[in-house]
């Protein structure tokens, strides 16, 4: 029983590339390995007739539409190719909104990956060693990456109400604020820090602030999983040759720490600047976070513009892959060299 | 002396982080907890007590009320706000999306870590390329598409969406459990005469339950929790919102009060709060194997 199976398969695999009998091998239908292809097809397909109906098909169209002056009401009697023009990016391109959008992606999706992901790493190194009540902290510390985001969008837009908020009720009671503070519908709010005068984006930060909240769980469970993976040996060793605390943690846990760290950073980068739920959930894209995923939104379902829509989609997929090329490109190898 | 110095600083360093610590551990607990608790303590208020102490972080026993629920879960023909009917819905979507994309994935999570198939390099690579895609892109199209086809409208539409957007993650945490059953067990299966249909059906299959459960409640959690898709497709009709797009269009309102829709958020998030519960262990592992060892 226990010497058969592993011999078994190695003379079924050896058989058939011996020639002795060629006349049975005619009669044998099908090799293994080509029985393997085939099984293997076959179970791919369901999946592969899924994507390629729901998301190639639609992306290459999409592709098709952005080069088109296409609008919602006369898509219907509209064949797949016609009317080309390059109508949509030039107006695109041309308008001051569309460059402001995406800078405005841009803040916000580094700033939403880079909290995140320190977040998530504080968050793994105090949790690292155990101590009563950990494994409810651990789960409770996913509530806010589990709960749907209409719900806690929801909480969040109440506690941050001027009107009936927690958090204006109590910053008057202890910090002395004058008036309340409308966090999710000021574009610009003016703070005085010794004696000077500065506007900050405070809506754009608020929504920042709600990513990383909401997405520190994700970097904490991965950076936890790997910091657990990491040889004792190693920081024993340290600790021996008189490191301490930070040089344990610079010289010994962030090397090791790095790669998952990178990856996280890439996959958190490429899934906050595709998002759109949360920023249309708590500010509709006003007060200065009109990011450009909402604005492909406005179009489609305002302006009833599917070209236009379509080109922008299709530009914020196209810049986001030229980012992603030159992360490859200057930092892929040497996170890989670090590994 | 620099030996002393050196020493110092160690200990210094390590009393500082022991107690900066607990202080992380204190502020990640509040952060985390405090915006669940504020969100369950508004929904069993009455709306003039909110209003009148925005700030009180407790509900006194005479403001203490379900009629928010009641409220909430009762049907629009009896003054509610319908969400028994949302919850329905939902329900249906998401059961309708994990069983789909189980269906699919299953058994392309199988040939992906088993058999060497044409392309089956690349095939991997080609799945989680959806996700590098703003789902405002395939939104788009799909819309049109949907449309013309008459599912705008429909639950169904809704849920093909869904397996779509659900297929990939779930081969890949399916792929990285199936990879660690041993290879000669199936052998053994194939020498017993089994075939290939078979040795999953009865072999693989019960090996790979606990990940398959795993992967099931992550795909009902996504597709619980989604909103876009639901939005675009769903908006015009209110007999088939999902209990997430209800809530999102009835707060953009102000006719509702904002403690009944709390109470809303509340029966939107407790379905997923409590599965996430029940396989906390599961899914965390179903998620970051892998992660550990890069």
């Amino acid at each position: 029983m226990t010497t058969a199976p592993p011999g078994a398969p190695q003379r079924r695999a050896t058989s058939p590339r011996s020639t002795d009998r060629p006349a049975h091998r005619r009669g044998r239908p099908m090799t293994a390995s080509r029985r393997a292809n085939r099984a293997g097809l076959a179970f791919v397909s369901p999946t592969f007739l899924v994507v390629l109906v729901v998301v190639i098909l639609p992306i290459l169209w999409t592709v098709l539409l952005a080069f088109q002056d296409a609008k919602l009401v006369d898509i219907q009697g509209m064949g797949l190719f016609g009317n080309w023009s390059l109508d949509n990016f030039a107006q695109i391109f041309g308008s001051a909104g569309f460059w402001s959008s995406l800078g405005t992606t841009l803040i916000y999706t580094a700033g939403a990956t880079a909290g995140s992901v320190v977040l998530g790493l504080i968050a793994a190194l105090a949790l690292r060693k155990p101590f009563r009540g950990r494994g409810l902290l651990r789960a409770a510390m996913l509530l806010p990456y589990v709960a749907p985001v209409v719900a806690v969008a929801f909480v969040w837009e109440v506690a941050l109400s001027p009107q009936y908020g927690v958090v204006n009720d109590w910053g008057r009671r202890l910090f002395g604020w004058d008036d309340p503070i409308a966090f999710l519908s000021t574009r610009e709010y003016e703070v005085s820090l010794l004696g000077m005068h500065f506007d900050i984006p405070l809506a754009l930060l608020t929504v920042i602030a709600f990513e990383c909240w909401r997405y520190f769980p994700f970097a904490f469970l991965f950076i936890l999983a790997r910091l657990q993976a990491v040889p004792h040996g190693l920081e024993e060793a340290a600790l021996v040759d008189g490191a301490t605390h930070t040089q344990r943690f610079r010289y010994v846990l962030l090397p090791q720490l790095m790669p998952v760290i990178a990856l996280l950073c890439v996959l958190r980068f490429i899934l906050t600047f595709n998002k759109f739920d949360d920023v249309y959930l708590l500010t509709g894209g006003g007060a200065g976070t009109d990011i450009a995923a909402v604005r492909v939104y406005d179009f489609l379902t305002a302006r009833y513009d599917v070209g236009a829509a379509a080109a922008q989609a299709l530009v914020l997929a196209v810049s986001l892959m030229i980012l992603l090329g030159f992360y490859f490109k200057f930092f892929g190898n040497k996170v890989q060299e670090e590994s | 002396m620099t030996r002393k110095a050196a020493l110092s600083r160690a200990q210094f360093e390590e009393r500082f982080f022991g107690v900066l610590r607990w202080f992380v551990i204190a502020f990640l607990a509040v952060i985390t907890v405090l915006p669940f608790y504020y969100m369950v303590l508004l929904s069993v208020k009455p709306i003039d007590a909110l209003l009148l102490d925005p700030g009180s972080l407790w509900v006194s026993a005479k403001d203490f009320t379900v009629s928010t629920y009641r409220d909430v879960l009762r049907s629009t023909d009896s003054g509610g706000q319908g969400f028994v009917k949302f919850l329905l819905n939902s329900a249906l979507v998401s059961l309708g999306t994990v069983l789909l994309t189980l269906l699919a994935a299953v058994p392309g999570a199988y040939a992906i870590s088993r058999l060497k198939f044409f392309g089956h390099r690349q095939v991997s690579a080609l799945f989680l390329a959806v996700y590098m895609f703003p789902a405002t892109l395939l939104a788009v199209p799909l819309f049109v598409i949907f449309a013309k086809m008459g599912l705008s409208s429909s639950l169904v539409g809704l849920a093909i969406v869904y397996v779509a957007q659900t297929v990939p993650v779930s081969i890949y945490m399916l792929r990285n459990y199936l990879v660690t059953i041993p290879y000669s067990i199936e052998e053994a299966a194939a020498i017993d005469g089994c075939t290939r249909l078979q040795t999953v059906r009865k072999v693989i299959l019960p090996l790979a339950l606990p990940s398959i459960m795993a992967t099931g409640l992550y795909v009902f959690m996504i597709a619980w929790n989604e909103f876009l898709f639901a939005l675009l497709f769903l908006a015009a009709e209110p007999g088939k919102w999902t209990v997430s797009l209800g809530l999102a269009q009835l707060s953009n309102g102000i006719e509702v009060p904002k403690t009944i829709l709390m109470a809303g958020s509340v029966v939107l998030t407790i379905p997923v709060v409590l599965l996430f519960f029940a396989a906390e262990r599961l899914l965390t592992e179903g998620l970051t194997s892998g992660a550990d060892k890069s």
